[in-house]
């Protein structure tokens, strides 16, 4: 049978850098083939490939045995190839009509339009409304529309890049199930994920990628999470160790913390409460868009609320800014590392200023006291492994999970009582990911709170001692984290309370 | 003072003469905003437009030529923003800033000796017995085809934005400029397309102020009506229909301080000049103070340089 996308010597370089050397590999029609690697191993630039928004140095694609060079998008679909974007190419403040009309070449009138997709959607048990504005919708709602503007126009190849990330256990089942019709249909799929339980539960055959080169095949469901993670690294992985979690002294009270978004899309926080204690490591699970950036702009200081709902080692500081709240001890790392945490075009010391000012006595009488701001810079690079030239270079200029590492490091080494991070491990490749994790974990051992806010379940029960799901604005009861199921969680993150008096 | 003097009707129409020129160009620069490029260069094209409309009006004695010549100008001065922020990524804010300096010096190089010459009249139409009803006759019957045709432009963009594929597409591109990027739109030729169609209509704006409003050639003689072009954009949401309500609220404060002053109101004049821009700011502070609603109709890429990253 001759295989539906054969691609053989694949080789695109960009200057600096060979992001996909002599790649090949094929995928039959029906069959879901996972392509595996870390951040920077080359997956999106192949799928772009693919899609026709690169093209290849040298190297051939074939489809159903002709030769296939899409040199734009259109092309590509034309010729029956269709992909789920990793972050969503979603309109905002456009109906999912509208959105889905977009990404189609020859998109019927919007009333019929708007029939396809009720049919569509109905057929694949994908429940959408096409009068809504994407804005208004959750995560796994925005990737409905895109599987369903891919299932219009009959792909027979649908590319997925990394699907799950944003969704809950829930949502990645119902995905799961539309994925199976869809291979049972005949339609082929190739999947783009870190998660390698999800690669072990749907994917037929995986290539696996390191530094742009293929390093291996599997079958996924021949190996385990761990033989596959170290073939994807190179290396060995150490877990982290947990130790015994006796908690100490309550370091930070929120009380009935409101706060309004500004967002037009953002989600108020309502009524949040919990309190931290000395070694904890509190994990807030949560689809995104349920007010996790609020929580942390309102725990970080960045939107100051009523002086009352926070308490810092039992001072009311809720109408203080960053700076006040870094000097009693609670510092914050935002999700997004470009732009929030890090200031993109500044070198690294720079950086290390910004937030490191205050408590490290950078500054003396408003003057920069540039040595020493370089030492700190210097100190972080060394102790948290961040691959870089030199303290003197832009914050942009690092991978996702140098910057992470760095931006994480900052803080810590400012030897906080109270760290609060966002998404921590978010984009970053697993052995940087294991990393931070240690990190985290040996602040709370050394006596400090660490409020850690992540999509990824895994990374909370791995870390967590208590546990907490915030979901539309609103934070569950904190429970302990040990005995947890993920079907609970799963639950907890849709919105359903489950039985208050079982934990 | 004399209220009597200020006959209701012919403020109405003398309002919609002096809307005409802004409307035009809010229109223009609506269509650039939607598709998320801020042109600050609104009255550099509009004087622009003012002096070659009048150039080529004086010399062809066809008004309509001069229309024409004049939206032309405008799109082509236009084209050096275009090209500078969308090939050679230069900054939005300043380039546009640059392109009004820019215009208002080589209009008034162009107009040097075309002032205090009166161009070829422009004269409104007349439909037999309907131009001459009572009040109703003059107020909608009796007008130059530009306003007719400034009134059609407002539906049509309307129409456009709202309805049509092309306008879905700008509307995506002004929204997430990435997004539309990795669907397959060409980003830059949409937003070229809007830039020059911007330009056009600024053009046309300023040709309309210096061959029929006042009818002349003056340097310097927009007088910040590009500036509140833009302010009535705001104003608008982004909304053409509101564009109109806008630009002829402007032109009523406008077109009113004058009679008040013939009128021999005893305020100084200098005060009276000041009301349709104080006006204008008062609107825009009030609308600013509802940003959730106002964000939502906001290209979100507004004034975003577009890398595209292959």
């Amino acid at each position: 049978m001759t295989p539906l996308l054969h691609l053989s010597g694949l080789t695109k370089a960009y200057p600096g850098v060979v992001a996909n050397d002599d790649v090949g590999f094929e995928i039959a029609p029906g069959e879901v083939h996972a392509l595996l690697g870390e951040n920077g191993a080359g997956k999106s630039t192949l799928v772009k490939m693919i899609y026709g928004l690169v093209r290849p140095d040298s190297g051939e694609m074939r489809l159903h045995g002709q030769p296939f060079a899409p040199h734009e998008p259109r092309a590509a679909r034309a010729a029956g190839v269709a992909m789920v974007f990793q972050h969503f190419s979603l309109f905002e403040a456009l109906s999912v009509a509208e959105n889905i009309a977009l990404g189609m070449d020859d998109a019927p009138e919007t009333d019929a339009l708007s029939d396809e997709i009720r049919s569509v959607s109905k057929k694949y048990g994908l429940t959408l409304d096409p009068d809504r504005m994407v804005g208004d919708l959750s995560a796994g709602e925005r990737q409905r529309v895109e599987i369903v503007r891919c299932l219009l126009q009959n792909p027979k190849l649908l590319v997925m890049d990394e699907p799950t990330s944003v969704l809950t256990p829930q949502e990645v089942d119902v995905l799961f199930e539309t994925l199976r019709r869809l291979r049972d249909e005949g339609t082929s799929i190739l999947y783009i994920s870190h998660k390698l339980e999800e690669i072990r539960t749907i994917c037929d055959n995986a290539t696996i990628l390191r530094l742009g080169k293929v390093v291996g095949t599997c079958v996924p469901a021949e190996e385990t999470s761990r033989t596959m993670a170290e073939m994807m690294v190179g290396t060995e992985l150490k877990s982290p160790t947990k130790r015994p979690y006796q908690p100490g002294p309550v370091l930070l009270e929120v009380k009935n913390l409101q706060l309004p978004s500004k967002d037009p899309f953002g989600t108020s926080l309502r009524d949040v409460s919990f309190s931290l204690h000395a070694g904890e490591v509190l994990g807030v699970a949560g689809v995104a868009g349920n007010g996790q950036d609020e929580l942390l702009l309102a725990l970080s200081g960045e939107e100051p609320c009523e002086d009352a709902a926070i308490t810092l080692k039992g001072a009311a500081i809720g109408s203080k800014g960053p700076n006040h709240r870094r000097l009693q001890g609670l510092l914050a790392a935002p999700e997004e590392r470009l732009g929030h945490a890090a200031a993109p075009d500044m070198s690294l010391t720079e950086n290390a200023l910004l937030t490191g000012h205050a408590r490290q006595r950078l500054t003396n009488k408003g003057f920069v006291k540039w040595q020493a701001t370089q030492n700190f810079a210097r100190a972080i690079i060394q102790k948290f492994d961040v691959r870089t030239p030199g303290a003197g270079h832009a914050a942009k200029s690092l991978s996702g999970g140098n910057l992470q590492k760095f931006v994480i490091g900052r803080e810590i080494m400012q030897r906080p009582d109270i760290l609060v991070v966002n998404q921590p491990t978010w984009g970053v490749d697993a052995s940087a990911a294991a990393f931070i994790r240690e990190a985290l974990l040996e602040l709370a051992e050394q006596g400090a709170g660490v409020l850690v806010i992540s999509q990824d379940l895994d990374e909370l029960m791995e870390i967590s001692d208590t546990f907490a799901v915030l979901s539309e604005g609103r934070l569950s009861r904190v429970r302990s984290a040990s005995g947890v199921t993920i079907e609970e969680i799963g639950l907890l993150m849709g919105g359903t309370e489950v039985d208050h008096a079982a934990a | 003072m004399d209220l009597s003097s200020i006959s209701p009707v012919t403020l109405i129409v003398s309002l919609m003469a002096a809307s005409t020129p802004i409307l035009l160009a809010a229109l223009g620069e609506l269509v650039v905003e939607k598709s998320g490029v801020l042109n600050l260069g609104v009255e550099g094209m509009m004087i622009i437009g003012a002096v070659c409309g009048f150039i080529a009006a004086v010399t062809t004695g066809s008004p309509w030529l001069g229309f024409l010549f004049g939206a032309i100008c405008g799109a082509a001065v236009s084209m050096i923003f275009a090209v500078l922020t969308q090939y050679l990524m230069a900054n939005q804010v300043a380039t546009g800033l640059g392109l009004t300096m820019f215009g208002l010096g080589l209009a008034s190089l162009l107009g040097h000796s075309y002032t205090g010459i009166n161009p070829p009249a422009f004269s409104q139409i007349h439909i037999p017995v309907l131009s001459d009803l009572p009040v109703v006759g003059r107020i909608i019957f009796g007008h130059d085809p530009m306003i007719y045709f400034s009134l059609a432009l407002t539906f049509g963009i309307w129409y456009f934005l709202t309805r049509t594929r092309g306008g879905l597409v700008l509307r995506a591109v002004g929204e997430s400029h990435d997004a539309a990027h990795a669907l397959g739109y060409k980003v830059i030729r949409i937003r070229m397309l809007a830039i020059a169609f911007g330009g056009a209509c600024a053009g046309l704006g300023g040709a309309y102020l210096s061959l029929v409003r006042v009818p002349q050639w003056a340097e310097g003689m927009t007088a910040g009506a590009g500036w509140i072009a833009l302010a009535i954009v705001v104003f608008a949401s982004w909304k053409p229909g509101r564009a109109i309500i806008g630009a002829y609220l402007f032109g009523g404060v406008t077109v009113l301080q004058l009679n008040l002053q013939a009128a021999g109101l005893a305020i100084s004049p200098a005060y009276l000049s000041m009301t349709p821009y104080l006006a204008t700011i008062i609107v825009l502070v009030i609308m600013a103070s509802d940003k959730k609603r106002q964000s939502l109709n906001a290209p979100a890429s507004l004034g975003k340089t577009f890398f595209a990253s292959t």
